[in-house]
């Protein structure tokens, strides 16, 4: 048989094909079949959290930073609620990295606060001596892409129903909304809605005064999107 | 073209080639060594000043050095190698057909050019963030066009060949072909956003290179890592395995050891190498039975690795006197024995308890690089010095250079996953280590600052195997003004000057 098939070569693919779909199709259809689907509690991304994740991904966060507690003592310890599915149901793409040079960050936002993000990322090591993180000075110069995370907000929300601007159970019994924006100017006024919050709790007069003026600087919108993961 | 003469093979789109893979083999290289010496002196991330700092810093060049060895460096040779023995095996000459040569030529400039873009995005920190597939969907359209002129190019020249049964080589060729194809269109599953329209009736909004992922959270990840895993099956195994099936051989004047053993080997990894993918999610969310699976496969994977890796050795039979005396020969012998290794090294970490400590720590980056610098640099460090002798037709330029490289190459290996083995392992347990109050024993700085003399160490390695690589860059360059060889077609061993 191996012979033919060495003198066949539309067979030989074809027989290459078949060995190598195998393992794709028990392996992962079946996890399609069953979506995972959001844990009660989990909502989606704002329009500036979204942009912040937008900052992540672009500097490349997930190089250096994992955000997956796998389930041992030591992790839940030192990072909280080991992981669940459900909590990644709004992930795209996933961010759970393959490396962590710096600690997890899947629930940073339970024990780090808006005033140690604003001070860390500009000199880590003046914050936590020996840190080897670089300082991330463009963050607070660069403008946040507040239009790019709006055009993703509307496109999950056309193409998988991710619910924008509807009542989302929460655990306690109540319900939240997350708004999305009719147009680019109304996301533009919640996302500077957002960064205003965040803001009140930074130092740096600056970025204070930028967020006034109505600009977003990347370091606002990264520091919304640390402060969600939770 | 004489009908009734031998066949004249042509190299120029396998040269075009050869020239990238030493090029963008040296750039990726130096990002590399770049990265290393960050992590020793963080200082260094500024090291063009504050003002680049953006464009210098890890975490932004770290794709950059991933894609530009893997699909630049790698592919290229690996490309490389296809134009040149693709003819050699199937007895056909690029020169016999004007399609067959436009397919290369355009084969290799529309990938040159899109590696340009890439670089350029990258480091521009456009990226989807998934690790080996960072590119945005009109580079994920170009790579297609580019990947559909290989299989172009490789159903033209099986299509034309005069030697009718395939050899090993061309199984592993269009193996690669096909599983990255699959990998490739799935993995990138992504929905522009530039087509979306806002409630308002506002269209093309934000960047236009902008995507979203079709698969969300551990569905994503599922499928990411059945890429990524197998991208560096497909990429950095199968076609390096086509290599050493053909340029030891070649080189050695020695028969390939066992056909038996070659079917064993390609078809067993064929069919066990995909499931291997879900070792890189141990204790995450996905099933658990998907991930035993993972582990299951990864140990099952020794056996046709092994296979592959003793065929080779096993080939030298009777022959070993040419280790000691040929630079060459030393090259793909140790690289096979990298690729045992490495192959058993792999299956170790994808043991769950083992997982339990190596993941996330730089054991990780120790086993990739034990594989790519020591198998993969290795393997197309010996094809490219096999090829430049026949397609310059002059003996590689200096012998004692090439032992030198081979000599200080080693040794940046051997400092490289020695260095990350302890670093990997000391953080591992670190992390784990508690008191006897059952608190948590280090803070995660302390498992931070415990890693410079590895990091340094490391990056020692990394500049070893750096220079040692320009070494090589040298010695070709110099090659192609060396001393001319005489006989129309070499035979075995290339010809080497002092």
């Amino acid at each position: 048989m191996f012979h033919w098939l060495e003198r066949n070569p539309f067979f030989f693919a074809l027989s290459v094909f078949v060995t190598i779909s195998f393992a794709g199709l028990i392996e992962i259809v079946p996890s399609f079949a069953q979506a995972s689907r959001p844990l009660v509690g989990t909502t989606p991304y704002s329009t500036l959290e979204l942009a912040g994740r937008h900052v992540y991904i672009k500097n490349s966060c997930n190089a250096c930073h994992s955000q997956l507690v796998r389930p041992f003592k030591s992790e839940t310890d030192r990072y909280g609620h080991y992981s669940r599915s459900g909590e990644y149901a709004y992930d795209r793409p996933f961010l759970w990295g393959s490396k962590r040079t710096g600690p997890d960050l899947m629930r940073v936002g339970n024990y780090r606060t808006t005033d140690w993000h604003e001070t860390h990322m500009k000199d880590p090591a003046a914050v936590v001596p020996g840190s080897i993180m670089p300082k991330y000075t463009w963050l607070y110069e660069n403008e946040t892409d507040v239009e790019t995370a709006y055009a993703e907000q509307l496109t999950i929300a056309q193409f998988f129903s991710t619910p924008y601007n509807k009542a989302i159970p929460m655990k306690d019994g109540t319900s939240k909304i997350i708004k999305m924006g009719d147009s680019i100017a109304e996301a533009h006024a919640l996302a500077l809605d957002e960064a205003k919050a965040i803001v009140a709790d930074m130092k740096d007069q600056n970025i204070k005064d930028t967020v006034a003026s109505g600009k977003i600087p990347e370091i606002v919108a990264i520091i919304a999107y640390m402060n969600s993961l939770k | 073209m004489n009908k009734n003469g031998p066949l004249e093979y042509d190299y120029s789109v396998s040269k075009l080639f050869i020239m990238n893979a030493l090029f963008v083999g040296t750039i990726g290289m130096l990002v590399g060594v770049i990265l290393a010496w960050e992590m020793a002196y963080p200082e260094f991330n500024t090291f063009l000043g504050e003002d680049l700092a953006e464009y210098t810093n890890f975490s932004r060049l770290r794709p950059l050095h991933t894609d530009s060895v893997i699909y630049g460096f790698t592919l290229s040779a690996v490309w490389a190698s296809w134009y040149y023995l693709g003819q050699r095996v199937l007895k056909v000459s690029m020169a016999e057909s004007k399609i067959l040569m436009f397919i290369g030529k355009l084969h290799f400039w529309l990938y040159f050019s899109a590696s340009a873009v890439i670089v350029l995005s990258l480091l521009m920190g456009i990226t989807t963030s998934k690790e080996y597939a960072e590119f945005e969907w009109p580079l994920d359209l170009a790579i297609t066009v580019v990947w559909t002129l290989w299989g172009a190019s490789i159903a033209g020249l099986v299509g034309f060949r005069r030697e009718k049964a395939l050899y090993i080589s061309i199984w592993y060729f269009i193996a690669t072909f096909l599983a990255v194809a699959m990998l490739h269109l799935f993995n990138n599953m992504e929905i522009p956003t530039m087509f979306v329209t806002s409630p308002a009736g506002e269209t093309m909004i934000g960047a236009w290179w902008h995507s979203v992922s079709m698969y969300a959270g551990t569905n994503d990840a599922l499928v990411q890592w059945w890429f990524g895993h197998n991208a560096v099956a497909f990429v950095l195994t199968t076609p390096i395995i086509a290599m050493v099936y053909y340029f030891l051989p070649k080189e050695s004047g020695q028969a390939i050891y066992s056909y038996k053993l070659s079917l064993l080997s390609f078809w067993g990894l064929m069919f066990v190498y995909i499931w291997a993918g879900g070792h890189h999610m141990l204790y995450s969310t996905v099933p658990d039975w998907m991930q035993t699976m993972g582990s299951v496969f990864s140990v099952i994977l020794i056996l046709p690795s092994w296979g592959s890796a003793i065929n080779m050795l096993l080939t030298m039979k009777g022959e070993w006197q040419q280790v000691a005396s040929s630079p060459l020969i030393k090259f793909m012998v140790l690289g096979s024995t990298f690729y045992m290794f490495s192959t058993l090294e792999g299956p170790i970490q994808a043991i769950k308890s083992v997982n339990a400590i190596a993941h996330f720590t730089d054991w990780i980056i120790g086993h990739v690089h034990d594989g790519a610098l020591g198998w993969v640099g290795f393997m197309v460090i010996a094809a490219i010095y096999h090829m430049a002798p026949r397609i310059f037709r002059r003996e590689i330029y200096s012998k004692s250079l090439m032992n030198m490289q081979f000599w200080i190459q080693t040794l940046g290996v051997v400092l490289y996953f020695t260095s990350m083995w302890i670093a990997g392992i000391t953080q591992g347990m670190m992390w784990r280590a508690h008191d006897e109050f059952g608190n948590l024993a280090y803070s995660f700085i302390d498992t931070v600052t415990v890693l410079h003399p590895y990091y340094t160490i490391r990056a020692v390695g990394g500049t070893l195997y750096l220079i040692g690589f320009v070494m090589f860059v040298y010695n070709i360059y110099k090659t192609t003004s060396a001393r001319e060889v005489e006989e129309h077609e070499l035979q075995n061993a290339s010809p080497m000057g002092a």
